[in-house]
């Protein structure tokens, strides 16, 4: 008999759904699914949302989250059918040898115990190690996992620590009872880059130092192929396609593959700056009522017409109060935006509505940025008849043709959003703010929220109806791939200030600075190698000062 | 108006029937609301279907015509309650700043005080008639419609979508009417129910206590007061008005389940 | 300054504060409603000379602020005033009263608070199930019925039908402390029947909210028993919004109490307020009124308070 800690063969997983005014009834959402792992070894499960990832990690542990249940096929843990043993043998896998990380540390530790009971209470619970023997482990975990003082943080409660700390402390809380199999669940997904990358490579050394096994389930194909020996792609429950990593990056058989292997690959020509910017941000700086700190500090870029200008900074950087104080939404105090030729009103209350029209805006969440109210016609219609006073015929004439644009057509102009999938709700969105033929549209993180091929989607789109309408775009996002394939000017933010700003050629090109280079690097690449190599280098660079 | 389950059928058929009974109590009723027809707490009868009380009337005549005036001071208290309390809290939630202070403020003060003792106490002031129960009973309970109105529309109002219009140049009109409101009224028509009841009950506690309507005219907090006597004695009169109490209150709450439940439906996923 | 007793001292200071505006605007309703204790007195029927020569009398010609003062300062000091129709002092009267009623209140605290948790539990633990949906049912229906009718029902079956307890709730000192107890065994569950029904979808939602949290799953996933995940992770957490749906319950029971007493003939504080609203005794009613309010406001501050003490964010601040 090979190696084999996890066998798992036609698996089929169902879930009780309880539709409002209807009676509840059971699907099935994983359709039989069937892989090996062996130990020491890492698979990489990926999938967009819906997929069954999650799900399938679970049943490696005998766990169905809310009322998923497991209706079918064999999971082989260390050599029994844990779908088949007793209820004190579970027991004894969760915990002892399959352990689980999950996406929201913050939300999975609990928030009345300190984080050194919670990180030791499977191993001693297990009897795998005595109190003492797993406060010793904890600490070295803490230590080899780099996080700050590792003899004391166990005393700190789970909201005393940063986000990706505890994500941190979520792997050592894992690996501590020294078990056969670790379940990532999306471990570094609410991370912000720059922290991902620390996360990833930390997770990635403790895999090898402690032998254990692991699944590692992402939406991100570039993270997986990073850390995982073997990829399984899944899509609405069915395998689409196993194989090594090598062979699922380097040769993918199947269309999805492809295709997710090549997102993000949108191919933009930059374009010339012209000599009349469209939007000039002149001095911006700014504060939210109640703070006594600045948000943005002494903020300038310009956008030109028909041209895309990319925000970019991770959470706190102050993008969206960028978008904030161009809206008019929130005033500045001080420095000026000047829009179109003219000088803009501070605030909201005194600009005219040529003003609005021209300045379009479009948000990260579609399905709270449309009245659940309306119907997709009106959504679209109303700025028609505000701006425009289009009534009757001629207003559902340009809805139509609107819709065409944004390749919905005609038969959606009387559903409600709450009828759309993601991507067509960010759509509506887009051709509600084409309908005022603005000369401007402030896109806040529009396809951060979606999955990566619907996300490609949209962008497509955002450029071809660039071509079409010769709409400007302010582009802000925390996404360095989105920037590379729609900008033409980038504004690199950090921590409220503009650290780099130019032409999109000359903003992603050497020399950098600290931040950006940071920033950059710290992007996962799709091919196999790249984090050793950024790691590599980050070392001989802080060795050389 | 599909799909409607058969809770909420039952609801609204059950709440029906008692408005439609309200309405046309003269019709229906067999005898007069103070009439004297027969002896003292008579057993049922085909005469009398639910026997007569304390001093000889019919009782089902007494429970119809009790029906119409519990339901109407109800109703009316509901309504009144409603408009001040959705208007006010819509306006604070709109306004902002020390107008919303000042009324917030003054809720939390009323809302210290337990609503009936605050009601008891102005009724020791003013003499009791049915315009001032309702009076008394619906600003009471705005406060209660206040708080929500007020929070529904607070929640609202931070919505993208309301952004959208702000930035699309709409005026507040336009957002309280087509944006706001058409997303508040699922939560306050639920609320709607549930304060209705409350009312049901409240208004039959202050007449039992002897401090809501007055006789001759019959209520159903009122037959229980008259008839309470001849509980000792095995004498079940006083128990009618709590089964029509308890039947009215559940299918109300019935429907307001159900209209809670197709808010959700509307919020989350799709079709 | 730790943050705790910061936030724990704003409450109290806030309680004090809604304290002495609900003793202000109970003062100034009974100002401000036409009518007035001159009024009672004498009845509608009296001349206006009559009613000027009491209002001098009794000084209600003074200004209400000097009169509303006069009156806290009184309170404060434990004199409630003289009531109008028995010339007694309010005091006194309510004394003995009140005791009653907390006695009455304190067993059905007793009874109906345990009972609460244990059924809110239940529910949680056959969600969905039939036991879930029994309770619910239940709970429905006593919410349905106003406590007046509840009392009847029990007296209709329980006293006169079965011929079990009293249907009149009468104790005076001279009973041993069983006879007591038998006496307030129906109006104790009338009231225990009114609050559960609250308290108990208060706490099922409460534990229910407490289970459905991602770091109960991460206790589930350590492999520990239903016991230990409940007593280790979801008891700490699930302590506070339970004490705070108690505490506003028994604020809820304090109403409910008035109500009952008068179906028991209970000697205590709501059958006496009831009382003198129809009589129209105003010193009797503001002294009852402020009374009632006081342990509503304490109660609410308490709820707030242990909310705030259990909140680990605060407790361990960064």
């Amino acid at each position: 008999m090979s190696d084999t800690l996890l066998k798992v063969r036609d698996l089929k997983i169902g879930a009780t759904v309880y539709p409002p005014g209807e009676k509840p009834h059971d699907i099935e959402i994983v359709h039989g699914v069937s892989f090996d792992l062996e130990r020491g070894k890492v698979l990489g499960l990926i999938g967009e949302s819906g997929a069954g990832k999650s799900t399938i990690g679970l049943a490696s542990m005998a766990y169905g989250r809310g009322g998923v249940k497991i209706t079918g096929g064999e999971v082989w843990v260390n050599g029994r059918d844990i779908l088949k043993t007793s209820h004190g043998d579970i027991r004894k896998l969760r915990g002892g040898e399959v352990t689980y990380v999950s996406q929201s540390a913050a939300a999975s530790f609990n928030p009345a115990k300190k984080i050194m009971d919670q990180v030791v209470e499977a191993a001693v619970e297990q009897k795998k190690f005595s109190r003492k023997e797993a406060e010793g482990r904890a600490r070295e975990l803490f230590a080899k996992l780099g996080l700050p003082d590792p003899d004391n943080i166990g005393d700190r409660y789970p909201h005393q620590v940063s986000g990706g700390q505890l994500q941190r402390c979520m792997t050592a809380l894992a690996l501590c009872p020294e078990p056969d199999l670790v379940v990532f669940d999306e471990p570094t997904t609410a991370l912000d880059v720059t922290t991902q990358i620390d996360v990833l490579m930390a997770i990635k050394e403790a895999i090898a130092d402690t032998g254990v096994a692991a699944l590692y389930i992402t939406h991100d194909l570039a993270v997986v192929a990073q850390v995982s020996d073997d990829i399984m792609v899944l899509r609405m429950g069915n395998t689409v396609e196993y194989g090594t990593t090598d062979q699922i990056i380097n040769n993918p058989q199947e269309e999805y593959t492809q295709a997710l292997v090549s997102v993000r690959s949108i191919e933009h020509e930059e374009k010339q700056p012209t000599p009349e910017p469209v939007l000039s941000v002149d001095g911006i700086t700014a504060r939210y009522k109640g703070l006594n700190f600045d948000v943005l500090h002494n903020v300038n870029v310009e956008l030109h017409p028909g041209q895309t200008l990319a925000v970019v900074g991770e959470s706190g950087s102050g993008k969206s109060t960028l978008a904030r104080v161009i809206t008019g939404l929130l005033p500045p105090r001080d420095g000026e935006i000047n829009f179109a030729g003219r000088k803009l009103s501070p605030d909201l209350a005194g600009r005219t509505r040529e003003d609005l029209r021209e300045l379009q805006m479009i948000y990260q969440m579609a399905d709270v940025a449309m009245n659940p109210r309306q119907t997709v016609g009106t959504i679209i219609g109303r700025p028609l008849e505000f701006y425009f006073n289009m009534r009757g015929s001629e207003k559902r004439k340009r809805i139509i043709e609107l819709l065409d644009e944004i390749e919905l057509g005609e038969k959606f102009i009387d559903r409600y959003p709450a009828e759309l999938s993601g991507g067509q709700k960010q759509r509506v969105c887009i051709a509600r703010s084409l309908a005022a033929k603005p000369k401007m549209i402030i896109c806040d993180e529009v396809t951060s929220a979606l999955d990566p091929l619907v996300a490609d989607g949209i962008l497509k789109l955002l450029l071809d109806l660039q071509k079409i309408e010769d709409v400007a775009y302010l582009f802000i996002t925390h996404d360095l791939a989105t920037v590379r394939a729609i900008s033409d000017s980038i504004a690199v933010m950090y921590q409220g200030r503009v650290v780099r700003y130019g032409p999109k050629s000359q903003v992603l090109s050497p020399p950098f600075d600290d931040y950006t280079d940071l920033l950059l690097s710290s992007v996962p690449e799709m091919h196999l190698g790249w984090l050793e190599e950024v790691v590599a280098h980050r070392k001989m660079e802080s060795a050389g000062n | 108006m599909k799909n409607i389950p058969i809770s909420a059928i039952i609801g609204l058929a059950f709440t029906a029937l008692y408005f439609i009974i309200a309405i046309f109590a003269p019709l229906l009723a067999p005898y007069g609301m103070a009439e004297v027809v027969g002896d003292v707490w008579e057993p049922s009868s085909s005469q009398f279907w639910l026997g007569t009380d304390n001093i000889g009337r019919d009782l089902l005549s007494r429970m119809i015509y009790g029906g119409r005036t519990t339901i109407f001071i109800a109703t009316a208290a509901t309504i009144l309650s409603f408009v001040t309390g959705s208007i006010l809290g819509f306006l604070a939630a709109v306004l902002g700043g020390w107008a919303d202070q000042v009324m917030s403020r003054a809720v939390d003060l009323i809302m210290s005080i337990p609503t009936l003792i605050f009601a008891l106490v102005v009724l020791a002031m003013v003499p009791v008639t049915v315009p001032v129960l309702i009076i008394v009973m619906g600003l009471l309970d705005s406060t209660r419609v206040y708080r929500l109105a007020r929070a529904v529309a607070v929640d609202i109002a931070v919505m993208d979508y309301v952004e959208a219009a702000k930035l699309r140049g709409e005026g507040q009109v336009w957002i309280i009417f087509r944006e706001i409101l058409p997303n508040a009224l699922s939560p306050l028509v639920a609320e709607l129910g549930l304060r209705f009841i409350f009312m049901v009950l409240f208004v039959s506690t202050l007449s039992f206590l002897g401090l809501g309507v007055q006789p001759p005219l019959a209520d159903w907090g009122g037959i229980v007061k008259e008839n309470k006597d001849g509980i000792v004695y095995g004498i079940g009169a006083a128990l009618y008005p709590a089964v029509a109490i308890a039947t009215l209150a559940i299918s109300v709450n019935l429907v307001a389940d159900w209209v809670l439940n197709r808010t959700t439906s509307l919020k989350g996923g799709r079709g | 300054m730790h943050p705790i007793i910061k936030l724990v001292s704003q409450r109290l200071a806030l309680g004090l504060l809604l304290l002495f505006g609900a003793s202000a605007l109970i003062f100034g309703l009974t100002e401000a409603l036409p009518g007035d204790a001159a009024q009672a007195v004498l009845g509608q029927a009296a001349t206006p000379e009559a009613l000027a020569n009491l209002r001098e009398e009794m000084g209600l010609n003074r200004p209400a602020l000097t009169r509303y003062f006069e009156w806290l300062g009184g309170i404060l000091q434990g004199d409630l005033g003289q009531s109008l129709t028995n010339k007694l002092d309010i005091a006194d009267s309510i004394g003995n009263r009140l005791g009653n009623t907390l006695f009455l209140a304190f067993w059905a605290a007793i009874v109906s608070v345990p009972l609460a948790i244990f059924l809110g539990l239940l529910a949680v633990r056959y969600r969905n199930r039939w036991p879930d949906k029994l309770i619910s049912a239940v709970t429905l229906t006593t919410i349905s019925i106003p406590e007046f009718l509840i009392g009847y029902v029990l007296v209709y079956f329980v006293a006169v039908k079965l011929g079990m307890f009293s249907p009149l709730a009468m104790i005076n000192d001279s009973m041993s402390f069983g006879q007591k107890l038998n006496s307030i065994a129906l109006p104790v569950i009338v009231l225990t029947l009114v609050v559960l029904a609250h308290m108990m979808r208060m706490t099922r939602a409460a534990i229910l909210n407490v289970m459905q949290s991602a770091y109960v799953e991460t206790a589930e996933l350590k492999g520990l028993s239903n016991f230990q995940v409940i007593y280790r992770h979801a008891f700490p957490n699930a302590v506070a919004p339970i004490v705070n749906v108690v505490m506003l319950n028994l604020a809820y029971l304090v109403v409910g109490v008035v109500v009952v007493e008068v179906v028991f003939v209970y000697p205590g504080m709501g059958q006496y307020l009831v009382d003198h609203v129809t009589k129209r005794d105003v010193p009797v009613v503001l002294a009852c009124g402020v009374i009632f309010a006081a342990i509503y406001i304490g109660l609410n501050m308490i709820a707030d308070i242990v909310a705030i003490l259990a909140n680990p964010r605060l407790r361990h601040p960064k």
